[in-house]
């Protein structure tokens, strides 16, 4: 009898550990992110101080005169928005969420120091890029007061939170989830980034005008929504194009370890052009495999490709030539391209990836969806609106065809109703460990 | 057709040898302690990473920065056993089982505060060139494996059939309190197979990520359930049968991903697993146990 409550104490105690583990972990790093993006700001004043105002007031003078007549929105519009972040901060997307978030922070620092009236107070919560832990975020996010949200970064979670937020009335812009899952049924929801279906049809456009390829063969992930969403419209845009597809393989989350079947499949099949609509993560694990096998061949990715160079420890020559399909090129000399990428250079230490201009252009559409509406309303004060009035606020400005946004993933975006945003595909290529614009 | 089929053979090989150290792990454990270490697929993390610290941060070369995760992990695996097992040699298997999924939790998510869960890429550890035979090319980490493996099965073999360490180790596993009556130290005994299983779950490390370089804190999980299935299928408690089971559980992985179907490669190793077990419930090489009622 002894024994059996001691085991129950013990399984029991067990228990308290591992749920007092999960949220200590997700505690803590949300705070060290807080703080960091704190730290990262102050830094990035001190560095560029002499650029800030000029770039800062250029940036905000683009913004203005692209939502239509708000020249002066930043003088109409007033208060503080309370703004919410909700992506992988840690775990094996991290790089997109911290990326996003570094984005965002820049943009919202330039944004605060144009005038005084109109400020916004960001807070970044990690998803670890789970679904549960995602909107665990997004409750947290709620009870802080969050009025509008930046995110989910990564697909999955972005389904998840995004129906719930669908219930509640909390407007939503994800920098970089692109399933049309996200945008489906839920009017609260736009993106910035493509959405699969475009990408997947716009790297076969790609491919194909640029004679890429004779033969293309595809490794996708069939348990993840993403990428498997992507290989569906590449192979219907691709069958339309009449291109030569040789071979299609995949893998799970569970077997992204060994890739040797499907390489050596596309090896056979003679492909010349390997279609990899899949993260990072498991895209080194091929490329690595590939040049052990010695097989020679071109990788394209899409925007989950974005961020292998930034792979602690992965050997970066295995990624030379490496193309992808992504709004945003780090090496683009327009002034708002520049000024950005030195403000992170000097913050991070490292190149923006696309997810980093995806974070610092939503910051700033939100930015300038509130000063559109400031200024056909003659103002418009953000302090303590709740988030449901917010959000259909945001979701008539975003919907609306005149309203468009100048960034630097790029020029003047339009959104349709469904939440999809309408801007031109770039593709890049990774040379001598960088990536060039094509 | 024939060459492509001896490189998915030499592939599968390759990937089962490391199944096949991780379920030497196991199956050492189980058959003398009667527990399923869950935690063994984590020791294999942290054998990862703290070879990639030692050659990426310390810029120490190969063979002792093996040595280092060897010894880490040994150490590692002797006060798992002190701290979280000993206490409960006389529980009930239900509890040691869930003591072993709270260390192996506790595992990941330490090496989550210490390492970060971003990815590492785990350095190249085996620079040799690709042995090339006609058409047929076996990678330098795929030999290394293999042959680390054969090495490491006929030394364990010898080790518990020749020597006295080895000898008490077995009667440990007939009978702890015989063994005990004998004059055998059981607890030291016991200790001494998880520093063995601890060590030898290093070099599965190592060799798990020179073959597929990546490492996260979850790297050993689903590696860990794979060679724990070998153990099973192999018959566990006996070392050549986990050899066995984990070599034929990478080879049919391969096989049923080349000629099957690449999205039901877990389903078909499963599916061979509940065969082999309906028609063999002991596992291929097991022998069958009389328990006394």
């Amino acid at each position: 009898m002894k024994k059996k409550l001691l085991a129950m104490l013990l399984a029991t105690a067990m228990v308290c550990s591992l749920t007092a583990c999960g949220g200590d972990s997700a505690g803590n790093t949300n705070v060290g992110t807080t703080d960091d993006g704190a730290a990262d700001d102050g830094a990035t004043d001190n560095n560029v101080a002499a650029d800030d105002g000029a770039a800062g007031n250029d940036t905000a003078a683009d913004n203005g005169d692209s939502a239509g007549s708000a020249t002066t929105g930043s003088s109409l519009l007033t208060g503080t928005l309370k703004l919410g972040v909700i992506g992988p901060l840690t775990g094996g997307a991290a790089l997109y969420g911290n990326a996003v978030d570094n984005g965002a922070s820049i943009a919202v620092d330039e944004i605060n120091a144009l005038s005084g009236d109109f400020t916004i107070e960001l807070n970044a919560q990690d998803d670890e890029h789970d679904a549960e832990k995602s909107v665990n975020a997004y409750n947290n996010l709620k009870d802080w007061n969050a009025q509008a949200i930046i995110g989910c970064v990564t697909t999955t979670p972005c389904v998840a939170v995004a129906s719930e937020a669908y219930a509640d009335r909390m407007f939503m812009l994800t920098p970089s989830a692109s399933a049309t899952s996200v945008t489906e049924g839920n009017d609260n929801v736009f993106q910035l980034c493509f959405s699969d279906p475009n990408q997947g049809s716009a790297s076969a456009q790609y491919i194909s005008d640029n004679g890429l390829a004779q033969k293309v063969a595809i490794i996708y992930n069939n348990s993840d929504a993403y990428s498997t969403g992507i290989y569906q419209t590449f192979q219907n845009a691709a069958d339309s194009l009449g291109m030569d597809v040789v071979s299609v393989t995949t893998f799970t989350d569970d077997t992204a370890n060994d890739f040797s079947v499907q390489l050596t499949e596309a090896q056979n099949a003679g492909a010349d052009l390997v279609f990899l609509p899949i993260y990072y993560t498991p895209a080194s694990l091929i490329m690595q495999q590939a040049a052990s096998m010695s097989y020679d061949v071109t990788f394209f990715g899409v925007d989950g490709m974005d961020g292998i160079l930034s792979l602690e420890g992965f050997d970066t020559s295995l990624a030379e030539g490496v193309m992808l399909l992504t709004p945003f090129s780090a090496d683009a000399t327009d002034d708002m391209t520049v000024s950005f990428v030195n403000k992170y250079q000097s913050g991070n230490g490292e190149v923006p990836s696309q997810f980093a201009a995806d974070g610092y252009d939503c910051a700033y559409a939100i930015y300038a969806a509130l000063s559109y509406y400031a200024d056909k309303n003659g103002g418009y004060n953000v302090d303590g609106v709740s988030y449901q009035d917010l959000c259909e606020i945001l979701i008539s400005v975003f919907s609306d065809p005149s309203f468009s946004v100048d960034g630097i993933t790029g020029e003047s975006m339009t959104w349709t109703a469904a939440g999809e945003v309408n801007k031109a595909p770039k593709a890049v290529v990774i040379e001598n460990g960088v990536y060039v614009g094509l | 057709m024939v060459i492509n089929m001896l490189n998915y053979l030499i592939n599968g090989i390759s990937l089962g040898s490391v199944y096949a150290i991780i379920a030497l792990g196991y199956t050492m454990v189980y058959g003398i302690a009667k527990m399923l270490n869950f935690a063994h697929g984590d020791v294999i993390m942290v054998g990862g990473y703290i070879s990639f610290c030692a050659t990426s941060y310390l810029g120490w070369p190969v063979i002792p920065s093996v040595l280092l995760s060897i010894f880490v992990c040994t150490i590692l695996g002797i006060m798992i056993e002190r701290l979280a097992y000993k206490p409960l040699r006389m529980a009930t298997s239900l509890a040691v089982l869930i003591t072993a999924i709270g260390v192996s939790y506790f595992l990941q998510n330490a090496a989550l505060l210490i390492w970060t869960s971003n990815p590492k890429a785990f350095p190249n550890m085996v620079t040799l060139p690709p042995l090339v035979i006609g058409e047929l090319q076996i990678s330098s980490v795929a030999m290394v494996t293999i042959i680390a493996c054969i090495v490491i099965m006929v030394v364990l073999t010898l080790f518990t059939n020749k020597t006295k360490l080895g000898k008490a180790m077995r009667a440990v596993s007939e009978d702890k309190d015989a063994a005990q009556l004998m004059g055998i130290n059981v607890d030291a005994t016991i200790s001494l197979t998880f520093a063995i299983g601890s060590g030898l779950a290093a070099i599965a490390g190592v060799l798990l990520c020179s073959a597929y370089p990546t490492l996260m804190p979850t790297t050993g999980a689903m590696p860990g359930i794979k060679a724990f299935t070998a153990a099973v299928f192999g018959g566990i408690g006996s070392i050549p049968g986990a050899m066995l089971g984990g070599i034929l559980l990478g080879i049919i992985e391969i096989f049923g991903k080349a000629y099957i179907s690449t999205q039901l490669s877990d389903a078909i190793v499963f599916s061979v697993l509940i065969l082999i077990l309906l028609v063999k419930p002991t596992g291929l090489l097991g022998k069958k146990i009389n328990e006394k009622v």
